[in-house]
C-alpha cells in the first residue's frame, strides 16, 4: 500500500542548517549533511532543503552542498528556495536533487512551471504556496511570506497542475511556528481538488498533529522542521503512533 | 567492473550515478555502441515520455543494440517501459524484450503514483536478501501489467509488475537510488549477478 511520508525540512543558510520558525527569528545549527543523514536513519521518507542564504553569491554555496548531499543519503530529496530560471533548476539537478520547489517565480510568472515540467519533467516540480486566511478565503503570500498577492490559493494550485506541477508543498502562515496543528481546512480543500500529491506544511507540534493531517486533512505527506530539529518528536517514535493508529506508513 | 549508463533524451541519470558511486562503483555515462556492447554490465535508467524516447533510440541505432545485449542490463523506471511490448504512452511500440503491455492507471486515485509502497511475490538475484513487503520509492504515471517475466509486484489501484526479469534482462519500475538501504542491496544485487555474457540463457 502506498504510504503517508514523513519530511524533514531544513533551512539552509550559507551552506549551515539554521533552526528556528521559517517566517521568524532563526539560529545556526550546524553541519547539514549529518543532519540529513540522522533523519534518514531515522526513518525520514524525504528530505527537504530550502536555501534561505540572502546574497545571490552565496548560491554556489548551496549547489556545492546539494551535490554533498546527494553523496551521503540514499531517499529523494528536494531543494528550494531563490529558484528563478531554468539554469538555476539544472544546476540543482545536476548537482544530484530529486526535486526542485519554486515558489514566488512561479506566482510571477507562471509561465516557468511549464517550461520546467516541459524540460525536466513534472516529477521534479514541486510548487510551495504560502497561503494565509482572509476571512473565509486563502491568499498566496510570496517572499517568504512578506508580500500579499491578488491570488487565491486553491485556483492558483489548480493553474499550476494545469500547468504540470508534480506536487504542492502548501504551508499555511497563519499554522506555521504556533505548532496548534496544520491547516486541516485548506489542505483538505487543495488536497480533494488535485490530482496530484500535497505535502502540508506548518503547524506541527504533536504526534496527533500529523494523525489530523493525514486523517482529516488528506495530506499525502507532511513537512516539519523544528519539532524534528528540537527532538521533541522521534521520526522513528512518530512513525510507530501512526502505524498504531492505521495510517499506512513505511515502517524501516 | 566496467559499467556504463545509456545516455538518451530521458532525464535523472544523474541519480543513479551517484547511487552508484555511493556503492563505490564509477558508471560511464555513454551513448556510444562500441562502449555498450563491450561493457560487463549496462543500466537503462531514465525519466520521460515514452515515444519521444523511442524515436531517440531508434534514430540513434540503441533500440537494436539494447535488445541484442547479452551482458546484465538493468532497466529503471522509464527503461523498464522501454523494454515492454507496447505502452499507451503515446500509442508507443517499445523494445520487446518483456512480453508486458505497459497502460495508464486509470483516474481513481492520484496519478502520478508518488511515494513509498511495499513489493511482494519477489524472485530472482535481484531480490536476494530483500524481505517480501520491503519498500521503495515510486514515480510513475503508467505501470506494466502482470505477466509471466514478473519478478515482483505492488498494488496501487490495481496489482502491477514492479519488476520484470528474463534471461540477461533485469527491470524495475522503482527507483533503487532513491530507495534507501533496501535500493542499495538491489543496487548491489545487480553488480553482483552473472557477468560471462549469454550465462543466463
Amino acid at each position: 500500500m502506498l504510504t503517508k511520508r514523513i519530511i524533514p525540512c531544513l533551512d539552509i543558510r550559507d551552506g549551515e542548517t539554521v533552526k528556528g520558525v521559517r517566517f521568524t527569528g532563526i539560529r545556526r545549527a550546524g553541519d547539514p549533511v549529518g543532519l540529513a543523514r540522522s533523519y534518514a536513519r531515522a526513518g525520514a521518507d524525504e528530505l527537504v532543503f530550502l536555501d534561505i542564504t540572502a546574497t545571490v553569491e552565496k548560491r554556489n554555496t548551496f549547489a556545492e552542498l546539494v551535490q554533498k548531499i546527494a553523496h551521503n543519503i540514499n531517499i529523494p530529496f528536494t531543494v528550494g528556495g531563490g529558484i528563478r530560471s531554468e539554469e538555476d533548476v539544472a544546476r540543482l539537478l545536476d548537482a544530484g536533487a530529486d526535486k526542485i520547489s519554486i515558489n514566488s517565480a512561479a506566482v510571477r510568472d507562471p509561465a516557468v512551471i511549464d517550461r520546467l515540467a516541459g524540460r525536466f519533467g513534472s516529477q521534479c516540480v514541486v510548487l510551495a504556496v504560502d497561503c494565509k486566511r482572509h476571512g473565509d478565503r486563502s491568499f498566496v503570500y510570496l517572499d517568504g511570506g512578506r508580500t500579499q498577492t491578488e491570488r487565491e490559493t486553491l485556483p492558483w494550485v489548480r493553474e499550476a497542475e494545469a500547468r504540470g506541477a508534480g506536487e504542492i508543498l502548501l504551508t499555511s502562515m497563519d499554522h506555521d511556528g504556533t505548532k496548534d496543528g496544520f491547516a486541516l481546512e485548506i489542505t483538505r480543500k487543495v488536497s480533494g481538488s488535485l490530482n496530484i500529491p500535497v505535502i502540508a506544511s506548518g503547524g506541527a507540534g504533536r504526534p496527533e498533529h500529523f494523525l489530523e493531517v493525514f486523517r482529516e486533512g488528506k495530506a499525502d505527506a507532511a513537512l516539519a522542521a523544528s519539532v524534528f530539529h528540537f527532538a521533541e518528536i522521534g521520526i522513528t517514535q512518530l512513525k510507530q503512533y501512526l502505524h498504531e493508529n492505521a495510517i499506512p506508513v513505511r515502517m524501516t | 567492473m566496467d559499467l556504463v549508463i545509456i545516455r538518451y533524451n530521458a532525464g535523472n541519470i544523474r541519480s543513479v550515478q551517484i547511487a552508484l558511486s555511493r556503492l563505490g562503483v564509477r558508471a560511464e555515462v555513454t551513448d556510444d555502441a562500441e562502449r555498450i556492447r563491450n561493457a560487463d554490465k549496462v543500466i537503462f535508467p531514465g525519466v520521460g515520455e515514452a515515444s519521444s524516447a523511442m524515436r531517440y533510440l531508434q534514430s540513434h541505432g540503441l533500440d537494436a543494440l539494447i535488445a541484442g545485449l547479452t551482458q546484465p542490463v538493468l532497466g529503471i523506471c522509464l527503461g523498464l517501459q522501454l523494454m515492454c511490448a507496447f505502452t499507451e504512452e503515446g500509442n508507443t511500440e517499445c523494445l520487446k524484450i518483456f512480453h508486458s503491455e505497459v497502460k495508464r492507471f486509470p483516474p481513481e486515485k492520484k496519478v502520478p503514483h508518488m511515494g513509498w509502497n511495499s513489493i511482494y511475490g519477489l524472485k530472482g538475484p535481484l531480490f536476494n536478501g530483500i524481505p517480501e513487503g520491503a519498500y521503495v520509492y515510486f514515480v510513475h504515471s503508467f505501470a506494466a501489467e502482470p505477466c509471466r517475466e514478473q519478478i515482483a509486484a505492488a498494488d496501487y489501484i490495481h496489482p502491477f509488475s514492479a519488476a520484470l526479469q528474463k534471461h540477461n534482462f533485469y527491470a524495475l519500475q522503482f527507483h533503487p537510488e532513491k530507495s534507501g538501504d533496501t535500493g542499495e542491496k538491489i543496487l548491489k544485487n545487480f553488480l553482483m549477478t552473472g557477468n560471462s555474457h549469454g550465462e543466463m540463457r
